[in-house]
């Protein structure tokens, strides 16, 4: 009975008047009508709003999701040398690219991902960094070059890693390694820093850029023009079509003047010393080879190096990152004796009938100090052909004194001393060509009349590079002209069958007084190979062509310039051994400067290492 | 004709316009669902079978006359409020405890409370004096807020606004006075309060995002912006049927569930949306209509709040489409995916022709 009170099923409730209840229920449904016309025309409103009034609007942005502009990097043009061996090449590789912005906890992914494939300790700080010039929801490279076995991995956990993709690319290659290292550069992960030199808009999908060498220097050409593609992608930015696409521009295809040949001629010849060859076709300023030595592997650079390897590399012994022949100075030494000779010849101070007496010593007039010839007891009386055959340092002693230091310097400036040579690479080394004003300057000394006399044997503040001084070998050797060398031979454009030529500019066509003069100190080069009393003549060539040369010593710890230094002088106090040579004498078509560090005398030790790369060339030349 | 048909075979009275309202907006929604789905039509002929299990659901319930659905309404109403309290404890589901497994097939109990809270207040109020009593409108008040509370704290805030809505419909629709109405509104809002600080975190997210979407487009607020590109870039008359660049690329997020009247209003432009709200208020105005026929307290009340119910679906999934509202799981009612809702809501339409059907009987 309470439950039936309860719910109002029972007796005793009061009569219900449904008649009433149904007017009454009647109104309010009608009311409930109402005010559903009322919502639902609210609603409308609402529709009316975003689909007529903010029509524009939202149109806009849905196009704006659902097109995106990607760019599409070109592929970098690939590096020939000058027989068409390829020594930079494109080889498809993948990387891992991550969206940061859809990657919930940044660090804990990459830590996972770092469990996965090899990533450097601090790849999240490095990636941090390299996130900064790309643009909100843009993929960006985390590892490059990634291994099968990593690509296994990753395919295993790919499920978690929603903002992590695999992306494949051409990896640039150098299959010389390290032969070529110091020519070529490399190229390297482009940073925010390389964007200040380069258009920052064709860069947008590129992810390297040469950071040395050629591959710096001809960075533009190699690079090529970006293309862009209108992709249409969904929401997880994925490629469903492709609405329309400009094509890149693929990068330049360089070939190099360089002979690869020639280069690994002069690189074996270098052995396990230290050092630096430069060849120059004197005939077009074209750099045939180029070696610095020891190097290091330029592929290690290109996926970015690990801490441990690069430390390897800064702590091998001989500085394989230095680049000798453009960075190296040397002094000259004896190789400076033939442009001296020119300078006396061409400038009236000397003729080739003068002779000196060499007596194994020489005094400035009214002193004590004796400047030595290498030859004890000296060479008795010389002229200038006797003088470059044997080096007589007294002859050269009292030429510096008839020239004057100012003269000699402005002779030489001509061919190049003392400052750069403009090659096709960057960051050259000018050197030193001392003169009154230099010292004045550099050094805020007077000149003393004995730096005069050291000058004439190419010592006391003199410093070439050993480009500088094959060019100024190519210089001599033609003849007086003297081109700005050149490593790149010719360009290919994209799409087009014949590269162009480069022609190596002239930097200056120097003054000949009588070409006899020039003759002369040819002759006597030759006779440093091939005369009874040269100083090289153990590279005189059998037969075939001739050769002319001359050595040189430059000396490192301050010690008396003997040619025979003793063998157990300790290798880091020797000498650097260097020689300058062209060939064929008649009819010169290489300019080599070799420096072997610490190798001791420049006829025995760098000679050779010339001859090696003669060789190689002119075997190519004659046989092609 | 009819000789050839035996007398025992008693023809379901259907009410035909409503029938006709709710296929035309089955057929409409089957169409859109075809290019919401990625023209997948596995998933149209999946949502086919469910309208038409929903169908014969209708039929069946249209066949049992309303009293004995008032005979059966309190243990409907114990049964749901069990089921419930059930979830608490075996409850299964992605984070929400909104399902109950039964072996066979899993099941939301709330969704029988969306047909069994205004069940249950009908059948409260059917012999009582209306406008209802002081008392007795505190008990339809405990009749209401149980199960909403339930569900609410499942958590499925939406479904339990909707129940507690339909309740509040059948109160309404009894007559209670204005004065009241607005005197509960007021206690309403004052305890908004109280809300916010039961509510979890994805819920208190979701009202924040609502107010200001733009703050985090790339979090919660992604939604609301994405849908509302793909309505206003709809315009007038839409990109086309299957051609929605919104959809299609789905930046519309649960572009086949709850957010299908954004792929519609894209596709189809204000043109496609104002036919689907007329066929809406046709079905409501229709169902009100039906109500109004009904001859007993219990079965007026209960047709009006699930018309009014139905209708509240359509408002809340518009304006969160639209951004009106903040984005709470509540289907399009017919259109959208999946769900036990269709079966219920189609359940409610067989009640409302059971009422039409028997609308001259007075018990």
């Amino acid at each position: 009975m309470r439950l039936r009170r309860l719910t109002g099923y029972g007796p005793g409730q009061p009569l219900k008047d449904q008649a009433l209840e149904g007017r009454q229920f009647s109104i309010r449904a009608l009311t409930a009508f109402l005010i559903i016309l009322a919502a639902i025309f609210l609603l409308s409103l609402r529709y009316v709003y975003l689909q007529l009034i903010s029509y524009e609007e939202f149109t806009a942005r849905s196009i704006n999701n659902q097109v995106r502009i990607v760019p599409v990097p070109p592929n970098r043009g690939l590096i020939y040398d000058r027989r068409g061996r390829p020594v930079a090449e494109n080889r498809p590789a993948y990387r891992l690219e991550l969206v940061p912005e859809k990657t919930a906890d940044l660090k804990a992914t990459i830590e996972a991902l770092g469990r996965i494939v090899e990533l450097p300790e601090d790849a999240f700080e490095r990636f941090a960094e390299n996130r900064k010039r790309y643009r909100v929801f843009d993929s960006v490279p985390l590892k490059f070059n990634l291994t099968e076995r990593e690509m296994a991995r990753f395919a295993v956990d790919r499920h978690r890693f929603d903002s992590v993709e695999i992306v494949p690319y051409l990896a640039r290659y150098y299959p010389y390694g390290d032969l070529l290292t110091h020519v070529l550069g490399y190229v390297g992960r482009l940073d925010v820093n390389d964007l200040n030199r380069v258009d920052e808009g064709n860069y947008r999908g590129t992810t390297h850029i040469g950071k040395a060498g050629i591959e710096r220097f001809y960075e533009d050409g190699l690079h090529g023009l970006s293309g862009i593609e209108r992709i249409e992608t969904n929401v997880q930015g994925r490629v469903l079509t492709v609405l329309d696409r400009e094509n890149p521009v693929p990068g330049n295809d360089l070939i190099l003047a360089l002979d690869v040949q020639v280069q690994q001629a002069a690189w074996d010849a270098l052995g396990d010393r230290p050092g630096a060859v430069v060849a120059i076709d004197p005939n077009d300023g074209s750099v045939l080879a180029m070696v610095s030595k020891p190097a290091f592997d330029p592929n290690l650079f290109v996926h970015g190096i690990s801490s441990e390897d690069y430390r390897n590399i800064l702590n091998a012994p001989g500085r394989p990152l230095f680049n000798r022949p453009l960075l190296g100075g040397y002094e000259p030494g004896s190789t400076l004796k033939p442009f001296i000779g020119l300078a006396g010849l061409e400038l009236g101070a000397v003729t080739a009938d003068d002779r000196v007496f060499s007596s194994g010593q020489f005094f400035l007039p009214g002193t004590s100090r004796p400047y030595r010839d290498w030859k004890r007891g000296g060479h008795g009386w010389v002229n200038m052909l006797g003088a470059l055959e044997q080096s007589v340092n007294t002859y050269f002693y009292q030429l510096a004194l008839d020239l004057g230091i100012d003269r000699m310097h402005d002779y030489l400036a001509q061919f190049g001393f003392g400052s750069v040579t403009g090659m096709d690479l960057l960051g050259e080394n000018a050197g030193v060509l001392p003169s009154r004003e230099w010292k004045r300057g550099h050094l805020s000394q007077p000149w003393y009349p004995g730096e005069t006399v050291i000058a004439g044997i190419g010592q006391g503040f003199n410093v070439v590079t050993p480009i500088q001084l094959a060019n100024a070998v190519a210089t001599l050797a033609n003849g007086g002209t003297r081109f700005e060398p050149r490593l790149l031979y010719a360009a290919k454009h994209a799409g087009d069958r014949q590269a162009d030529k480069i022609q190596a500019p002239v930097g200056s066509l120097l003054p000949v007084r009588d070409p006899a003069n020039w003759d002369l100190v040819h002759a006597g080069m030759r006779l440093v190979v091939h005369g009874e009393k040269g100083t090289a003549r153990t590279i005189r060539p059998e037969s075939g062509f001739e050769v002319a040369g001359k050595s040189g010593t430059a000396q490192v710890a301050a010690q008396a310039l003997d040619e025979d230094m003793d063998e157990t002088t300790a290798t880091h106090l020797r000498h650097h051994a260097l020689f300058i040579a062209y060939a064929p004498y008649d009819k010169p078509s290489i300019a080599v400067a070799a420096v072997v560090e610490h190798g001791g005398g420049g006829s025995r030790e760098a000679a050779p290492v010339a001859r090696a790369v003669i060789d190689a060339w002119l075997s190519q030349e004659l046989f092609r | 004709m009819r000789r050839l048909i035996p007398g025992w075979i008693q023809w379901p009275q259907l009410d035909v316009p409503l029938l006709l309202g709710l296929l035309l907006l089955m057929a409409f929604g089957l169409v859109v669902l075809y290019s919401a789905s990625g023209e997948n039509l596995d998933v149209v002929y999946r949502q086919g079978i469910r309208l038409g299990v929903g169908l014969l659901v209708m039929l069946a319930l249209s066949q049992v006359p309303p009293h004995i659905l008032r005979i059966w309404t309190p243990w409907l109403y114990a049964v749901g409020v069990v089921l419930l309290l059930a979830t608490w404890f075996a409850g299964v589901g992605r984070g929400a405890e909104r399902w109950l497994d039964l072996g066979l097939f899993r099941f939301q109990p709330s969704e029988i409370m969306k047909l069994a809270v205004p069940m249950m207040l009908a059948w409260y109020l059917h012999p009582r004096r209306l406008p209802p009593e002081p008392v007795v409108l505190v008990v339809s008040c405990v009749i209401l807020v149980v199960p909403a509370v339930l569900i609410a704290r499942q958590p499925d805030l939406g479904t339990a606004l909707l129940v507690a809505i339909s309740g509040g419909f059948a109160l309404f629709l009894s007559g209670l006075q204005w004065r009241v109405i607005l005197g509960m509104a007021g206690i309403a809002v004052a305890a908004a309060p109280a809300l916010w600080m039961v509510m979890h975190e994805y819920q208190r997210n979701r009202v924040r995002t609502f107010l200001d979407p733009e703050s985090d487009p790339l979090g919660s607020g992604w939604n609301i912006i994405q849908s509302k590109i793909a309505v206003g870039s709809g315009g007038l008359t839409g990109k086309g049927w299957l051609h929605g660049t919104q959809s299609r690329l789905e930046f519309i997020p649960e572009r086949h569930t709850d957010f299908i009247l954004a792929v519609l209003s894209e596709e189809l432009g204000l043109i496609g949306v104002i036919l689907l709200f007329s066929v809406y208020l046709f079905i409501v105005g229709r169902g009100l209509y039906v109500a109004s026929l009904a001859r007993t307290t219990y079965a007026r009340l209960l047709a009006g709040s699930l018309s009014l119910t139905f209708f509240v679906y359509v408002l809340v999934n518009a304006g969160m489409v639209s951004g009106l509202l903040p984005v709470v799981g509540v289907p399009l009612p017919l259109i959208s995916y999946g769900g036990t809702s269709i079966v219920t809501l189609l359940a409610g339409f067989g009640i409302l022709m059971s009422i039409y059907g028997h609308r001259n009987f007075i018990r």
